[in-house]
């Protein structure tokens, strides 16, 4: 059945103006998968769903088509409690369906059921999103024994690295087997920081999930909190004020260009530049800085709320923001040609860590570094929300798939972004920046859908309540999630001091896919 | 080559004054102040994020940016917690990260200080503690001084890690580990 047939089965969900849920037997999971998958599709997330009552486990997985999100919905069927895997089709599942059976109990068919994000913390007969409740016992401080898959053969060395790492970066374990100093394999283990954050949700109501939502990453905080009420304010059928919808597409875009900034220095500094972060950081600075007088923050963790905004520029502000911008638009275009024309920085750029096309969409990368790899998925323009609907933001892809490439779109879309955040600031209707939110209304049942674009990808959060203004069920997604098993091929044929420049150029999460 | 003089020099020196200490953050007092005054000339410092959500992360890099320019005031952000004379920690202390927090911390040569940055840090934030958290960062190893704040500013971050080596004793806070 091609992938129309599915859509025209689907039912349109609350939240995301693109997102549908169709209800599938197990025969129709795999079918409808492998449709999209045909049709050019990805899977974007896997997750379990609200376990009402004993044996009513569910299995969903987000799919996103060239105009939006299909979710798959599967009950676990009552002969085995196995789903079957989608490994097959979509290598990245894999990671989230351990996951699924760590958090949720939920097992797929697929031969890896190795634990992914459960090491020490609780016992594997326990899910923490099943147990009604689960003690706080004493830390625990015993190291596990997770199997690596090791390379064998003459001169193969292993080198393990982490949890704790030599740079102010999160904590995460990487295994590299190497020959000399070539990489043959990278095996990344990560859960790390998982630190309860599913769980989290469940005890916070409906009207505070934004707060925990902006922290699951807090460099995209933005992305985060609005998808969380994107879904909630579906699910409440509330609209939100047009100038507040403005206003979070101007901090979504701000969080983009604070990020590309910083990555920008930091790649520099990777390469042996020390000039490239002294001028990037000081433009971020520069930038915090007009953000905190026009918005009252440095970083706007707090700035999207349920209904609207809970910071609005006065003019004064708004006009310093914008001088900002366009400095920034004109020192970073002057810093791109210093980098291009350093002899030294294009060396280490130019091939390294390459994801060609074909992998990048074999493999699903996504966000950022799926367009520097030829995947030219981007919500923002595929799958547009209001208010981006009306800004038709470009695209920018490249095709080199390496550092350089990486770089050049961080370097493009620092563009369009900074010229994106000025036309908001000049445009932006007047008015309210935030209604306020009925009493909670929303039935136990209902499944509500964000989905944003961030500054590395598409986040993606799915809410159910649980009737009574509680969170009966969060799942918050990151593009990481597709990223990291990727980075283990990028390094393939590398060399070891290479994978710093390499890791920073994917500039992953671990926060955000550790939960 | 030129291009890239020519921007140093458009720039300038754009570095700022540093913050003075704040005694109030101070909720422990292990060391004498002769060991601080010592340190306070150059002082290396390991950071371990134990269970953030990055976003303290992005204001401890400020730091080193040409306005704040921490190693101009004689502190560096070391590799080995061997090399290290504070212990600047983020997050709540995941359960996953309790072993190797613990194991940094005794790594480090005594005399050590430890500072717990951001309410996460301080209290376990919003995370809490659960089966997966164990909350702020003074359930697991012993803290010196706390910087509250989500994240805390840059400033904020180099008050607490100044107020950690400052010579003046605070008043009112338990001596002794
Ligand atoms: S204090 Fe705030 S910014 Fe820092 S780790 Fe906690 S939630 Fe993130």
């Amino acid at each position: 059945m091609p992938l129309r047939k599915w859509l025209e089965r689907a039912q349109a969900l609350p939240g995301s103006p693109s997102a549908a849920r169709v209800v599938v037997d197990v025969t129709d999971w795999l079918a409808a998968a492998g449709d999209v998958a045909a049709a050019g599709g990805q899977l974007l997330a896997l997750w379990g769903a609200n376990v009402p009552a004993a044996g009513d486990a569910r299995v969903r997985a987000a799919l996103v088509h060239e105009s939006g999100l299909l979710v798959l919905e599967l009950a676990l069927p009552a002969t085995d409690g196995l789903y079957p895997g989608l490994q097959s089709i979509y290598p990245a599942a894999s990671r989230m369906q351990r996951a699924a059976c760590d958090l949720s109990g939920i097992t797929s068919d697929d031969p890896d059921q190795r634990p992914w994000l459960r090491h020490a913390a609780w016992p594997a007969s326990e899910h923490p999103l099943c147990a009604s409740v689960m003690g706080v016992e004493a830390a625990a401080l015993t190291p596990d024994d997770y199997r690596f898959q090791s390379v064998e053969g003459e001169g193969v060395h292993e080198l393990p690295v982490g949890p704790v790492h030599a740079g102010i970066i999160e904590p995460g374990h990487f295994r590299f087997s190497i020959v000399g100093e070539k990489v043959l394999r990278l095996e990344a283990r990560l859960g790390y920081v998982h630190k309860g954050i599913e769980r989290r949700f469940q005890e916070l109501r409906l009207y505070e999930g934004h707060r925990l939502a902006a922290r699951v990453s807090g460099d995209a905080a933005i992305a985060y909190s609005w998808a969380y009420c994107q879904a909630l304010e579906g699910l409440e059928r509330v609209q939100v004020p047009p100038r507040a919808l403005w206003l979070r597409a101007l901090c979504l875009e701000l969080e983009r260009i604070q990020n590309h900034l910083g990555d920008l220095g930091a790649l520099g500094n990777d390469a042996g530049f020390a000039f490239g972060l002294a001028q990037f950081s000081r433009l971020k600075e520069e930038l915090l800085r007009a953000v905190q007088l026009a918005l009252g923050q440095r970083y706007l963790l707090d700035a999207v709320v349920p209904g609207g905004m809970a910071v609005d520029p006065g003019v004064a502000g708004i006009a310093s923001l914008a001088d900002c911008l366009h400095h920034i638009a004109g020192e970073s275009l002057n810093l791109r040609n210093i980098y291009d024309e350093h002899a030294g920085v294009q060396d280490r750029f130019v091939g390294a860590g390459a994801v060609a096309p074909e992998l990048a969409r074999r493999l699903g990368l996504t966000g950022l570094c799926g367009r520097a790899s030829g995947q030219e998925g981007d919500l923002r323009v595929d799958a547009p929300w209001p208010p981006y609907d009306a800004l038709a933001p470009v695209k920018c892809v490249q095709r080199g798939g390496d550092v350089a490439a990486r770089v050049s779109v961080r370097f493009d879309e620092l563009q369009v972004s900074l010229q994106l955040a000025l036309r908001v600031l000049e445009q932006m209707p007047a008015g309210a920046v935030r209604f306020a939110m009925p009493v909670p209304a929303a039935p136990a049942g209902e499944l509500g859908i964000g989905l944003v674009e961030g500054w590395r990808g598409p986040v993606m959060l799915a809410l159910e309540p649980d009737g009574n203004g509680g969170i009966a069920r969060c799942h918050p997604h990151d593009p990481s999630w597709q990223n990291w098993p990727v980075l283990e091929h990028a390094i393939l044929g590398n060399i070891v001091p290479d994978f710093p420049l390499i890791n920073k150029s994917f500039n992953l999460s671990y926060s955000g896919q550790d939960l | 080559m030129l291009k890239t003089l020519r921007t140093i020099a458009a720039v300038g020196i754009v570095s700022e004054p540093p913050p003075e200490a704040d005694l109030a953050l101070r909720v422990r007092e292990a060391l004498p102040a002769k060991v601080r005054e010592v340190l306070g000339r150059a002082l290396a410092i390991r950071h371990v994020d134990a269970g953030s959500c990055n976003g303290c992360e992005l204001e401890i890099h400020a730091l080193n940016n040409p306005f704040y320019n921490i190693e101009g005031l004689g502190i560096r952000f070391v590799a080995s917690p061997r090399h290290a004379d504070l212990l600047l920690v983020t997050g709540p202390v995941s359960r996953h990260m309790a072993l190797a927090l613990r194991r940094t911390f005794d790594a480090m040569p005594d005399p050590k200080f430890v500072v717990a940055l951001g309410d996460c840090g301080c209290t376990g934030g919003i995370f809490g503690e659960n089966y997966a958290s164990c909350g702020r960062v003074a359930n697991v190893i012993p803290v010196d001084v706390v910087v509250p704040g989500c994240p805390p500013s840059p400033v904020q971050i180099l008050q607490g890690i100044l107020t950690a080596i400052s010579t003046t004793p605070a008043r009112g806070v338990a001596h002794g580990p």
